[in-house]
């Protein structure tokens, strides 16, 4: 990485950052402010991204947090009532789900992977159109253009190039607005993937291609330590965060259940795309405390006391310290808190029970854009054949 | 009216949409300086610059994703794989993503991506040169697929599959890139809709079917049956998706006799969707089965001896006389 790509002492502590081989267990090698016990600790570059975060964005990122996981609970109970399918819970990755969501602008664009129920709360995607999904009644569910958040995809990796290619039109986008001295602000592109995608041929190329053409992208990289079953030292040897370095890209590893560092780390890194400067890599190195998804059972496949000790690095937990040890809210917030959690649980559940059931007729409608001869064959056909059920119920009443 | 290659009508075709479409982009590997290795985009880097014409790097899966996020944000992008057998890397990307985001969105998204691929044998080439795998991508519903066999519909079509708000699988008959026809560069006369076929030769006893490089080939076979005294109609296909099975069963209505050529294996081809379909629609109307004329079921040959692999004339000429036979 070249020196000019980054703001003053950055370098240095990039490189320190990513030439550390990867340890079992317990990473130090990454960027901390908010440590377990809820004190706040300082980074050379990263402190003053930190102090851009005021007391009252401060309790949103705490709200949002609590509200997610609230809704992960209620999603998770409603698949095990037959609710939902599937549900994909994201609890223990809420720090970096909200701290990453509230570092992108309006005008920037989220390629998530199935996982970003918070990164789409914080988006403003009404949540009971993420359940769509789930409950079996879309594949997608909610228009990716109102917020600039794009549709679910189940194919690991595959949205990390389209999340090249946006950029690429961003890109275009901004020279000719340059050209035209338009005062639109200036846009980034963020790409979700897990530690198991990384490992997908997709997101080696994207990369390739995000450093050959300086791409304005932000690889966020939620290393969540499992892979379903198959742990992240299956993946790699190395911190992931490490892998930019080799696409001459910086890679940053953050702690992934500090919301304020991931928030410090992730607004730098958009403003390094933004401004033109290419691609960055961050991993956030968190957990998934509970299954990958409601369909497997990790009792079977890693011990209770990791889970555990995760536990005790708990994103919530240690901003509810922060923000009491500081005075910056008291009960009243935190009873709030919960009380709105369960209202969203109270509003989700009864829009998915409310959830209409698309007739077949949608999907002849959108397989293509244009007119296409097979699609208007095969409705004809079903309509017939539908409607020959209807006239043998008319006969036989 | 000019006279031209099909290569050289692909380029102009291309030079043409570059130019009126400011949103429209190439990119492939080797399509910038060097012009890709049968020359196709020569000459469109100096004239639109590389923010227009991309040589991108090795990778078929790269191309094709970041085309996807490129017409995500409203461009048109254009993708050249190199040569057919090549394209399978980018099959995921093209059948889970490219094929599925309208009907994923509800229509709300689209994403306007052409992707050129020169198809098919008969150029004595190495492995993975000459396949015609257009069937793998027919079977997948959200794409288009469409193939030239002359330079006029050359021209016109690459321009009317940028144009279209779906995806558009453009397979390319390499070893027609040097055949020599005229463009009437003024009006695209029937290739203003690539989605029909052409009757290219008329005629009563027995029908052809054929798209991109084989239509050369039933046209001379249709022309030597004339000497036994056969009228023989020939059907340039031209879309293999969606397929106009109304012009071939107009044909068929007329003729009674079908024979279907095309290089892809004969079992699970196109070959075998037109004949089960024209059985449904013509039954009554066929004076014998419908026959295929298509490759084994082997992966391509090597070279040399492709010849006994690839239709040709004479495979046409057999197929016919054994429909004429019933």
């Amino acid at each position: 990485m070249g020196s000019t790509q980054l703001p003053p002492g950055t370098e240095e502590s990039l490189a320190a950052t990513t030439a550390l081989a990867a340890a079992p267990g317990e990473a130090t090698d990454m960027v901390q402010l908010l440590g377990p016990d809820g004190t706040l600790g300082s980074d050379p570059i990263f402190s003053d991204y930190a102090k851009r975060i005021d007391p009252e964005k401060l309790r949103v990122f705490y709200t949002d947090m609590a509200k997610i996981r609230r809704f992960d609970q209620e999603s998770t109970a409603l698949q095990r009532q037959g609710e939902l399918a599937l549900w994909v819970p994201l609890t223990g990755q809420e720090a970096a789900q909200i701290g990453s969501g509230h570092a992108s602008q309006p005008q920037d664009y989220i390629f998530p992977t199935y996982r970003e129920h918070g990164v789409a709360l914080v988006r403003n995607v009404d949540l009971a159109e993420l359940l769509k999904q789930f409950r079996g009644v879309s594949n997608g569910g909610w228009d990716p253009r109102e917020n600039n958040f794009h549709l679910y995809t189940l194919v690991l990796a595959a949205q990390t190039l389209h999340a090249v290619g946006y950029a690429m039109g961003v890109q275009r986008d901004q020279k000719a607005a340059a050209a035209s001295d338009s005062t639109d602000p200036k846009a980034a592109v963020m790409a979700y993937f897990g530690d198991g995608a990384s490992s997908e041929g997709d997101v080696h190329e994207s990369m390739v291609f995000a450093a050959s053409y300086n791409a304005p992208v932000v690889f966020f990289c939620q290393n969540n330590h499992w892979a379903i079953s198959v742990p992240t030292e299956v993946q790699t040897k190395v911190p992931l965060s490490n892998r930019a370095k080799g696409y001459g890209f910086p890679g940053i590893r953050v702690d992934g259940n500090d919301v304020i560092a991931v928030h410090a780390v992730t607004e730098w890194a958009l403003e390094h795309a933004r401004e033109g400067r290419g691609p960055v890599l961050i991993e956030a190195y968190t957990y998934r405390v509970g299954a990958h998804t409601t369909a497997d059972d990790p009792t079977k496949y890693r011990e209770s006391a990791e889970e555990a000790a995760w536990r005790e690095k708990d994103p919530l937990d240690r901003l509810e310290k922060y923000l009491r040890a500081e005075g910056l809210a008291d009960d009243a917030f935190f009873d709030q808190v919960k009380a709105d959690g369960d209202e969203l649980a109270k509003y989700v559940r009864s829009t998915t029970h409310g959830l209409e059931v698309p007739d077949i007729r949608q999907a002849f409608a959108s397989v293509y854009a244009e007119q296409h001869p097979l699609i208007a064959e095969e409705l004809a056909w079903f309509e017939e054949y539908s409607a020959g059920f209807e006239s043998d119920q008319e006969a036989s009443n | 009216m000019a006279t031209m290659t099909i290569a050289k009508a692909i380029n102009e075709g291309l030079r043409a949409t570059l130019t009126k479409n400011p949103k429209s982009l190439l990119m492939g590997e080797d399509i910038g300086h060097l012009g890709g290795v049968y020359r196709v985009t020569d000459g469109l880097i100096k004239e639109f610059g590389d923010d227009r014409v991309l040589d991108t790097p090795l990778a078929e899966s790269g191309i094709v994703g970041t085309a996807i996020g490129l017409a995500l944000r409203g461009y048109s992008p254009v993708c050249e794989i190199q040569f057919d057998g090549f394209v399978y890397p980018a099959f995921n990307q093209i059948t889970t993503q490219l094929a599925k985001i309208h009907a994923r969105s509800l229509g709300k998204l689209t994403v306007p991506v052409v992707i050129r691929i020169p198809y098919g044998g008969g150029i004595g080439s190495i492995e993975h040169h000459s396949e015609s795998p257009e069937a793998l991508f027919a079977h997948t519903a959200g794409l288009r697929i469409i193939s030239p066999s002359n330079a006029h519909d050359a021209y016109w079509m690459i321009q009317k599959a940028v144009e279209c708000k779906d995806p558009v699988i453009f397979f390319e008959p390499k070893r027609r890139y040097w055949l020599k026809g005229d463009v009437d560069v003024e009006s695209p006369g029937l290739s203003e809709d690539p989605f029909k076929a052409h009757v290219v030769r008329e005629g009563t006893d027995a029908t052809i079917v054929a798209y991109g490089p084989l239509v050369p080939v039933a046209l001379a076979a249709a022309n030597a049956a004339t000497e036994d005294g056969r009228s023989v109609e020939v059907i340039d296909l031209r879309s293999i998706s969606p397929l106009d099975f109304d012009t071939v069963e107009a044909s068929v209505k007329k003729t009674g006799r079908l024979i279907v050529a095309h290089e892809a294996p004969t079992f699970g081809g196109i070959g075998g969707e037109i004949a089960a379909r024209i059985s449904e629609r013509a039954f009554l109307h066929l004076e014998a089965p419908v026959i295929r004329v298509g490759g084994f079921h082997m992966p391509y040959p090597v070279a040399k001896v492709e010849e006994d692999y690839l239709p040709d004339i004479d495979k046409i000429l057999e197929a016919l006389d054994r429909s004429l036979a019933y």
